[in-house]
């Protein structure tokens, strides 16, 4: 196993990252760094490529140029072998959920599991499939369950308990709030909290929902022009004079989240 | 850094202590659990105060001591407990595995419900035949809204598109018929009769039985791939909301430049199997092409040629319908697409080949032999 990094430390860091679709330039010259045990909200408008740098990091996507490391080692030109042993170590909920559609939901769950650990007792498998899935807040029923018999947040749900199989110290989430009710999606903001905050986690989220950012990041990144153009906190974020920032976060429905977010600090003091 | 979870037992008080020590996650899991299900003692005190990683897995397995076995939980961090609560807050009764039936039971369901969904297919092929027609019907009478573009579009695609394949797929069957027969009739010294062979099994029987299989295989299957996935993607609900109706600008089009198609394309098929045949019969049989000729026009009847004839176009409504109809019928996600799109092939070349063996009895009946 590879270095076990302090808090703090960066556990995804990228350099210089470019993507390039044809005539296309998605990214060029990205740099992003991701703390260990920091939830890093990654927002930014349609088509600023937030899929693909995620697809980047988890080579999905061979960038055109720039480095990646992830838990400080290099991802970028990695053969798939060797690249196993940190892939282990990661867990990914893609946007639709991306679950094996001729498995149920909890052999779904087992699949990661098999994969890596294989010789575990049937009734522990069992019993690890089971927790998880009812931890992401799925009821008992669904685990026999085709992919095709739920609906699409149930879909995430399943998605995410198979994202949580290995217990992975690094979370990747394709925006995983969108098609949830408002009451579903707090219910996630605050599983994904307190599943960091529990396991140490660190969460690589991708989102348009900024109840999810007030509620659980702690550093928001912010696409633009093809790179990062900012990353901190909202504070620091608001504090910047950048027209899609300040848009994205004083329009009528940021104002609403931030009221949100206050009224429940106020509610918790 | 101890890599293992260490268990030790300490019967010194009157409490037997389990201490847990190390990392206590998925990757040394396995031989925890083997261990602790030789715990078999009431009322213990689980240490876990020198583990120095847990994760939900060592969690769960600490949880379970203390649910089956009245376990205490010592020396848990506020982390560690965060991790607890979280997995006692999961732990509800859930099947994991699908119940399997007995194989008996499941052979005699899956026959029933086989049964069930053929006859329910063939009702409904019968209310899509019945709702076409009053489709027609309307289009009849207003015949502005004939989709003159969607009809010719289709025609492109089932009929010049499928020329090429089918001329090669009838030119070997031709061949084949006559070698194969010429093979066979030579050990009667009636070699000649080949050409009675050729000429009447391709207008009669196979150049339109082979087209129509070509074309469920090619036409049918993309019109139920295609209404499917505009299925899928709502496309058939948003036509409907406009007032359009899918009968309509679909449906007639496919149906309509299919059943036009046939007879076309099944002579085509026809004329280019006796052409393949021909050629064998020269260079095999020394027939010179003139003589072949000849001997097709006295020997094949022009009942053989109607008999095709009016096979075709059935055939290519069948083809149609069983790929639009069943292309409606998605539901759900893309895998359907996929089962209907097989389900329009079969369905289609089972139906024409049960039609095809009634035409023959027919035929025969009323005397065009």
């Amino acid at each position: 196993m590879g270095l076990i990094l302090a808090k703090g430390d960066p556990v995804i860091e990228v350099r210089g990252l470019k993507n390039v679709f044809g005539e296309q330039v998605v990214h060029e010259g990205l740099d992003l760094d991701v703390r260990r045990g920091e939830i890093l909200g990654v927002v930014g408008g349609s088509g600023t490529g937030k899929s693909v740098l995620m697809r980047s990091i988890i080579g999905l996507q061979t960038p055109a140029e720039g480095e990646i490391q992830v838990f400080g080692e290099q991802m970028v030109g990695r053969d798939e072998e060797e690249a196993k042993h940190i892939r282990r170590r990661w867990g990914v909920l893609f946007q639709g959920g991306a679950l094996f559609s001729t498995l149920t939901v909890a052999e779904n769950v087992q699949v990661p599991i098999k994969e890596f650990f294989s010789g575990l007792d049937r009734q522990l498998l069992d019993e690890i499939a089971a927790y998880k899935i009812s931890m992401t807040g799925l009821p008992p029923l669904a685990a026999t369950r085709y992919p095709s018999e739920l609906s699409g947040g149930m879909r995430k749900r399943a998605g995410i308990a198979r994202a949580l199989a290995l217990d992975p110290e690094l979370l990747f989430l394709d925006e995983p709030t969108a098609g949830l009710d408002p009451i579903g999606a707090a219910a996630f903001d605050e599983l994904i909290g307190e599943l960091s905050h529990a396991l140490g986690l660190t969460v690589f989220l991708i989102t348009h929902d900024l109840d999810t950012l007030y509620a659980i990041c702690d550093r928001v990144a912010v696409l633009a022009d093809r790179k990062v153009v900012a990353v901190g906190t909202i504070p620091e974020l608001l504090a910047l004079d950048h027209e899609w920032i300040q848009e994205y976060f004083r329009g009528p429905r940021g104002r609403a989240a931030a009221a949100g977010a206050h009224e429940e600090q106020e509610a918790g003091a | 850094m101890s890599e293992t979870a260490d268990i030790s037992h300490d019967a010194g008080g009157r409490r037997r202590v389990l201490r847990f020590a190390g990392n206590l996650t998925l990757l040394r899991v396995r031989k925890v659990s083997e261990e602790l299900k030789q715990v078999q003692d009431e009322a213990l005190d689980v240490d876990i105060s020198d583990v120095e990683r847990m994760d939900t897995v060592g969690a769960w397995l600490i949880h379970k001591l203390q649910r089956d076995h009245g376990a205490r939980v010592i020396g848990a961090s506020a982390e560690q407990q965060l991790l607890l609560d979280q997995v006692a807050k999961a732990d509800t009764p859930m099947q994991v595995r699908a119940e399997h039936e007995q194989p008996m039971l499941r052979l005699v369901a899956e026959v029933g419900e086989a049964t069930k969904t053929a006859m329910s297919t063939m009702l409904g092929l019968i209310g899509f035949f019945g709702s076409l027609c009053m489709s027609a019907w309307h289009l009849i009478r207003h015949p502005r809204r004939f989709r003159f573009n969607a009809v010719v579009t289709s025609f492109d695609m089932v009929g010049v598109r499928a020329l090429a394949i089918i001329g090669l797929m009838s030119f070997l069957v031709g061949v084949v018929i006559a070698q194969q027969g010429a093979v066979q009739l030579r050990q009667f010294g009636a070699e000649v009769y080949t050409i009675n062979l050729i000429g009447r099994l391709t207008f009669r029987e196979l150049g339109i039985l082979m087209t129509a299989i070509m074309v469920a295989g090619r036409s049918g299957s993309a019109f139920a791939a295609q209404l499917g996935s505009m299925k899928l993607a709502e496309e058939v609900d948003a036509m409907r909301t406009i007032g359009v109706s899918p009968m309509e600008a679909l449906v007639l089009p496919r149906v309509l430049s299919t059943v036009l198609l046939m007879p076309l394309l099944g002579f085509y098929a026809s004329i280019v199997a006796l052409i393949g045949g021909g050629l064998l019969c020269w260079i095999s049989l020394d027939i010179p092409p003139i003589t072949y000729v000849q001997r097709i026009r006295e020997v094949v009847p022009m009942t053989d040629l109607w008999s095709g004839l009016i096979k075709a176009p059935v055939f290519g409504m069948i083809i149609a319908m069983a790929g639009c109809y069943q292309g409606l019928q998605v539901r759900g996600d893309a895998e359907e697409v996929g089962m209907r799109t097989t389900a329009a092939v079969v369905q289609g070349i089972f139906l024409v080949i049960v039609l095809d063996a009634f035409f023959a009895v027919f035929f025969t009946e009323i005397g065009w032999v």
